[in-house]
């Protein structure tokens, strides 16, 4: 059974209640079309498990299948630097079929960001190690493939689908 | 499910095509680590299935100065098709005629299907086989348990 390598920390994107009984961390790719599936679907469980519920994002980029997966994750980074990381990941999620140069300028005036930062950053690989960071500590945990979720620290390697993950976190919750 | 070779075990040795003009031998790599990824099938309808994974993880590997082999039952022409569109950079061998023969020197064929089992092995330096694991068919297993197994050896 694979089991989360890296703890849930202070350089982790968290949402939702600090203190919840169960924490859901996600691996995932913003060109990967099942993370684009699981987006809503995440949105979801989030709203039927309210407080009892905190989620985590970390990258895991497909970069030899993915030609846009490290920029996108770089751009999301970026974004969090400033503290706007959950705005950027729903606008690239929900825009993951025109990742790219343009639409990332675009969404750093869309969050009042500066598109020239933006650029600079990516520019200088400024997030590179950041995003790395989150790869190589997915490999280590286990992670299978884009999304792969850990619920409690045990990876989730059931159908992904509301009822199948509704019922393992009630499950972790119960535990 | 199998029960695959334990560690401990010499592992077989086998000569599979790697190109259709090529083959290679498990005994080629004698002095470094090599791992064997058996898997069901080219073409798994998944973003980041197995082989693009281990194709992404391949710099963790090497840090090991282990070489990867993937071997399923798909011919050559099939897996070279694969690995063309998926981009890999590793070899992916045929144990396509006798049909899953090397597989089940591992006690990693699944006979009811005609398919390799999803079994990892960690073969040493020397041959032996260090760590072996069988994950269900449905599940891909990830790299964890190669990289733990990898720095095992180093200890």
């Amino acid at each position: 059974m694979s089991t989360l390598k890296i703890q849930v920390g202070s350089e982790d994107h968290v949402q939702g209640n600090a203190k919840a009984a169960c924490t859901l961390v996600e691996y995932g790719d913003y060109q990967c079309s099942n993370c684009g599936e699981a987006h809503p679907l995440v949105k979801e469980i989030q709203a039927q498990f309210g407080k009892q519920l905190r989620f985590v994002f970390r990258n895991f980029p497909l970069t030899k299948i993915h030609a846009e997966a490290q920029a996108a994750a770089e751009v999301a980074e970026f974004a969090g630097s400033l503290g706007k990381f959950w705005e950027m990941h729903n606008l690239l999620l929900e825009n993951q079929k025109n990742l790219g140069q343009e639409l990332y300028a675009t969404l750093a005036g869309t969050l009042q960001l500066s598109a020239d930062d933006l650029q600079s950053a990516l520019a200088n690989k400024t997030f590179a190690d950041r995003v790395r960071a989150d790869f190589t500590g997915g490999v280590r945990s286990g992670v299978n493939g884009t999304p792969t979720f850990f619920i409690n620290g045990l990876r989730y390697d059931n159908p992904m689908d509301y009822a199948s993950m509704v019922q393992a976190i009630e499950k972790a919750l119960a535990a | 499910m199998s029960e695959p070779l334990s560690p401990g075990t010499q592992a077989p040795d086998f000569s599979l095509r790697v190109t259709p003009d090529q083959k290679l031998s498990l005994s080629d790599l004698r002095g470094r680590p090599v791992i064997l990824a058996f898997y069901p099938a080219d073409w798994s309808p998944v973003c980041g299935d197995q082989m693009a994974l281990y194709n992404e993880i391949l710099p963790e590997f090497q840090k090991h100065n282990a070489e990867l082999l993937g071997i399923s039952v798909d011919g050559v022409w099939c897996h070279t098709a694969f690995a063309k569109d998926r981009n890999l950079h590793f070899p992916l061998l045929a144990d396509f005629e006798p049909k899953g023969a090397v597989a089940k020197s591992y006690g990693a064929y699944f006979e009811a299907a005609g398919i390799t089992e999803r079994a990892l092995f960690v073969i040493d330096k020397d041959g032996i086989i260090r760590w072996s694991y069988i994950s269900p068919i449905s599940v891909n297993p990830g790299a964890d348990g190669i990289l733990e197994a990898l720095e095992a050896l180093e200890k």
